[in-house]
């Protein structure tokens, strides 16, 4: 929490939508998600499988599979664009609309040239399982040097310097030997931390790792998420951590954004959303989360399943699944708005406030959280 | 390394004497005797029973079998035609070279056309190209090879007159009285045999080069290269092929293997005299060391490629050590 909250916005989302064309009609991954991410803070991505994390963050650098031309077409304004997108006859594309502001700069109308020169240089990502994402036909050598390569003018003996440098800020032993091993001689945890010497190899201002440790074992997760806050300090680099694991962003992240059915639920700074969570979903998270330092029965879990997004369900997308659901849930879709105690808390539920922070101080209580907040 | 090859070879030797002794074996099972079609049409009893004794067809086939072998092993020699009595090395080492012609000039044109369009076609799917291919590997996957050997020996050769319809012509050094030679007549004359031969390959091998890179785009690591900022035809060259091809290279030096034992559809129709052409009419002269002699160059040629593909593999795909 150290950057300023005034600061400008190293990355500004707004109003990004991402749809996808299937055999089964539009699939709407991403319907409307706005966030900020300021220079060097963190913001965690907290959501269960399919609620859209993942494919927000791959939209922002157009990495979607089969991308359609009419989606990043500059020439079209975003409401043409969409229409001819939803009727066109080109199947199994996507589209994204919005904006991605990165510095000021609109991602999703850059040329495909331009988010080359951002990839993995401004902009690095990193994801769920290092078994599969490094090329197991190169050394891990060849695969840095080619990152460095890619976005600075050097001598392939001075890469090849930088790559050992970076192995060996990631805490590879040896790595002026290691270097030259393939990705199977390394460990899961080992390979991670190449990912992650990949990354940062070209000082990215974003680092953006999608659920880093959900391939790994407790112990090393622990290890990588160290290394990351580390590193993160050092270089002064934002980080968007996608997870589906609270505990790990309630020791990682400044801001928390928590997504349900490719929409935002609640967008607020970490403390506060500990303190008051705001959102029905939310609460069925914090319920659900497993706990060494609190003795309960048993863990909560939310009931039902999180809805389809081919056809979502009218009005609010947790709606089915809510307890505290009423009749305007069903006609209307809750927008993300502050709350009345704190402007930078978003939460998208029409409860009255009162009852929310009522039910919200006593699911705190209940689990022991405001301790651990103050 | 060493350790491995020396295993590798001492099952050659296992292999390579199952498949000799199987082949004696199903020979003498045969319901017909070798000795009177070689003694000929007017041979009497007696004639019949000397030329039994002379080619050793008298005796116990397990002795036959271990003439056989100390033959190969000691004089290096897979013995004499049965049908005209002359030297099978010779006769096979004739052979070699024309179906060797084939099958290398085949391989190449087959990969030559399954490459780009197995490329494109993964690269493309549910395009123009992509729909085009599925047409063509069908059609390659389905027909005979003879047929397709027909066709074209009908149309490109006869009809239109393109190409020569049959017959072989040395590269070099033509016998004396040989109506053809050299390296254009050689080329011209192998033309069509090498589509026939191309085609159904040219087909798997597009189907199989379309499944493999369309399955290594959608790998993690392919992604990774793209969020490293590479630009799209290095993800394509250094990432995805680089992978989507390591098992062609296997299936390539299989097929090869197989194929130098005789391609006997394509050399029947072009009437090539190779090892195919040689095989088929050493079985109907019930010719039993022309029949060994070509056997016995296809088992060799098999464990050899296997070998060399084995090594290879393990050259260019790291996680693959031999031990």
């Amino acid at each position: 929490m150290t950057a300023d909250v005034h600061e400008a916005p190293l990355l500004d989302v707004r109003d990004l939508r991402t749809y996808f064309k299937t055999d089964d009609g539009i699939v709407k991954a991403v319907d409307g998600v706005s966030f900020t991410v300021r220079p060097g803070q963190t913001l965690g991505v907290v959501g269960e499988s399919g609620s859209g994390k993942s494919v927000t963050m791959m939209s922002i650098l157009n990495l979607n599979p089969n991308p359609g031309r009419i989606g990043h077409d500059p020439a079209l304004p975003p409401g043409p664009r969409m229409e001819a997108f939803l009727h066109g006859s080109k199947k199994h594309t996507s589209i994204s609309t919005g904006q991605a502001l990165f510095r000021g700069e609109n991602l999703l109308e850059a040329s495909k040239r331009r988010l080359r020169a951002l990839r993995g240089s401004e902009i690095s990502m990193i994801f769920q399982d290092p078994m599969t994402s490094l090329n197991p036909v190169l050394s891990v050598g060849s695969q840095l040097v080619e990152a460095v390569m890619l976005h600075r003018d050097v001598t392939q003996r001075e890469a090849r310097e930088l790559a050992i440098a970076g192995l060996q800020e990631v805490g590879i032993p040896r790595a002026e030997r290691r270097i030259d091993d393939y990705p199977h001689q390394f460990s899961g945890g080992m390979r991670q931390r190449v990912m992650i010497a990949m990354a940062l190899i070209n000082d990215p201002a974003l680092l953006i790792a999608d659920e880093p440790t959900t391939a790994l074992d407790v112990t090393t997760q622990a290890q990588i998420l160290d290394l990351i806050r580390e590193l993160q300090a050092e270089h002064g680099t934002a980080v968007i951590l996608i997870t589906h694991d609270l505990g790990v962003v309630a020791e990682t992240a400044d801001d928390i954004v928590v997504m349900y059915a490719a929409r935002i639920a609640e967008h607020a700074p970490v403390f506060s959303l500990f303190e008051h969570p705001m959102h029905p979903y939310t609460w069925g998270l914090l319920g659900s989360l497993p706990r060494l330092d609190v003795e309960l029965e048993r863990l909560t879990q939310i009931r039902g399943q999180p809805p389809s997004l081919l056809r979502p369900p009218a009005g609010c997308r947790f709606r089915p699944r809510c307890r505290f659901a009423f009749d305007r849930c069903r006609a209307e879709l809750p927008e993300a708005t502050p709350a009345g105690f704190d402007p930078g808390h978003l939460d998208a539920c029409f409860l009255a406030e009162a009852r929310k922070l009522e039910e919200s101080a006593r699911i705190v209580a209940e689990l022991g959280l405001a301790e651990e907040a103050a | 390394m060493l350790n491995y090859i020396i295993r590798r070879l001492l099952w050659a030797v296992v292999l390579f004497i199952g498949v000799t002794l199987i082949t004696y074996v199903l020979f003498f099972l045969l319901p017909a005797d070798p000795a009177r079609l070689a003694a000929g049409k007017s041979a009497t009893a007696e004639d019949v029973a000397r030329v039994s004794h002379q080619l050793g067809l008298d005796r116990p086939v397990h002795e036959q079998y271990v003439l056989f072998l100390k033959r190969l092993v000691v004089e290096h020699s897979l013995g004499r035609s049965y049908a005209n009595r002359r030297s099978v090395n010779e006769m096979v080492g004739e052979a070699i070279p024309v179906t060797a012609a084939l099958v290398v000039g085949g391989a190449i044109l087959w990969m030559l056309i399954a490459l780009p369009i197995g490329i494109l076609s993964a690269l493309k799917p549910r395009s123009l190209i992509d729909r085009g291919a599925m047409i063509f590997i069908l059609i390659g996957i389905s027909a005979p090879v003879v047929w397709i050997g027909l066709l074209l020996q009908y149309f490109v050769g006869f009809k239109w007159g393109l190409t020569p319809n049959a017959g072989y012509c040395d590269v070099i050094d033509p016998p004396p009285g040989a109506s053809c030679g050299g390296p254009a007549d050689w080329a011209y004359h192998m033309i069509l045999p090498w589509l026939t031969f191309a085609i159904l390959f040219a087909a798997s091998y597009a189907r199989m080069i379309r499944a493999n890179v369309m399955d290594t785009l959608g790998e993690d690591y392919v992604r990774t290269a793209r969020a490293k900022g590479a630009p799209e035809n290095v993800v394509i060259r250094r990432h995805v092929l680089r992978n989507a091809l390591l098992p062609v290279v296997t299936m390539l030096g299989l097929d090869i293997g197989v194929a130098l034992g005789g391609a006997i559809f394509t050399e029947a129709i072009f009437n090539l005299p190779g090892l195919g052409r040689l095989a088929l009419n050493s079985v109907l002269n019930l010719d039993l060391p022309t029949m060994q002699g070509v056997i016995v160059f296809a088992t060799l040629t098999i464990i050899l490629l296997n070998l060399v593909v084995d090594l290879i593999y393990a050259w260019i795909d790291p996680r693959i050590r031999l031990a």
